[in-house]
């Protein structure tokens, strides 16, 4: 699959790296050049400097024949624009957007957008780490 | 009317006050604390400070009663969410977003935001209209369906000078909607009219048509009716 991640992060350098592992052709994209130190010297897609809500640079990281385009940047509403643009205006099939905001993430999914909200789902997630498990007692 | 304006730089401000002076409801939201305080001294109790994108902050202004809900901000993005936001959870009737890249009023319109606002196309328009030499002058953007409307000028050595409009094959979705004579004589386009240097071509086209449409009718003729042509430079 052709694979475009917007915002070389901790998350996006990572996701760029194991999903060229299993043979995919992955592009990252990120508006501050230092972001690629955060790749390893193997990683061998490519990587691109922009502004992913610019139509232009989006088309020049080959969003037309893209399959996936998943937006990791630090910027919820960024993320939310980005991935509509790739959604409506490149039709891109497969479109994954990190928003941080659960609100906000709600209404995008109500909207249609594939949301992802890490603070959604770490909160559950810890919730159920303090009341699932036994406490140990106090000695 | 409440105007609830998010974003209190410079637009922001001005558009407080000139809504204030005609006797509007208006609450400007703004994330800054210093600007806030400035605000409030030159307009008075009516700044909230806060991040105009979160709901938390939308609901304290009051968004479910506001007949309107104007964008300001200088971040595209940010823009965008706070309309859309609007439109989806409080269901404001009307929102209205200013955008500072142009090439974001076509992704604002298909994203459902009723009006867009570009100050750089405004200002882009007003040189185009001032170099004479420009051969294709935007005169207005048509909502909807990217359309736009524009003029280009017929330069001497043109390869169309002296055809018919029916012989003149232009792009895609394009259409002559008026020709202006070198005199200034308005007259209505038919397929027989013949095209002068000079012509002012008056076209309604598709925004990415526009760069084969300036060819078609600016490319200098290879053969004139004495030979090759030399195009001027």
């Amino acid at each position: 699959m052709k694979v475009v991640i917007m915002g070389c992060g901790r998350v996006g350098s990572e996701l760029a790296c194991q999903l060229e592992a299993e043979g995919h052709q992955v592009t990252v994209l990120d508006i501050n050049p230092d972001a690629f130190r955060r790749l390893p010297a193997s990683f061998k897609g490519r990587r691109v400097v922009g502004n992913g809500i610019d139509q232009d640079v989006l088309r020049r990281v080959g969003l037309t024949e893209a399959d996936v385009f998943i937006a990791v940047t630090q910027g919820d509403n960024r993320n939310v624009m980005a991935a509509q643009i790739a959604k409506h205006i490149f039709q891109v099939p497969r479109v994954i957007c990190r928003i941080y905001d659960p609100i906000r993430e709600e209404i995008y999914r109500g909207l249609g957008l594939e949301t992802y909200s890490p603070t959604r789902i770490t909160v559950g997630r810890m919730k159920e780490m303090v009341l699932q498990e036994p406490v140990p007692r106090r000695e | 009317m409440y105007v609830v304006i998010v974003g209190g730089g410079k637009v922001g401000y001005h558009l407080a006050k000139a809504l204030l002076e005609d006797g509007h409801e208006v609450l400007l939201i703004e994330r800054d604390r210093a600007r806030c305080e400035r605000l409030e001294a030159e307009l008075g109790d009516i700044v909230l400070r806060g991040d105009g994108c979160e709901v938390g902050v939308m609901e304290q202004a009051g968004f479910n009663r506001a007949d309107m809900v104007v964008a300001v901000t200088g971040d595209d993005e940010d823009n965008l969410v706070v309309c859309q936001v609007a439109k989806a959870r409080f269901q404001v009737p009307r929102t209205v977003a200013r955008i500072n890249n142009p090439k974001n009023a076509e992704v604002f319109r298909r994203l459902g935001i009723d009006h867009t606002v570009n100050a750089t196309d405004a200002i882009l328009a007003h040189i185009e209209q001032e170099l004479p030499v420009h051969a294709l002058i935007h005169l207005l953007s048509m909502r909807g369906g990217g359309l736009e409307m524009v003029e280009v000028r017929v330069p001497p050595h043109a390869a169309v000078v002296g055809k018919r409009l029916k012989e003149v094959l232009l792009p895609q979705q394009s259409i002559v909607a008026l020709i202006i004579e070198e005199d200034g004589t308005p007259k209505p386009p038919d397929p027989d009219t013949v095209l002068h240097p000079g012509d002012k071509v008056v076209v309604v086209t598709r925004r990415e048509n526009e760069e084969s449409l300036r060819e078609t009718l600016t490319s200098p003729a290879r053969f004139g009716p004495y030979g090759p042509v030399v195009a001027p430079r």
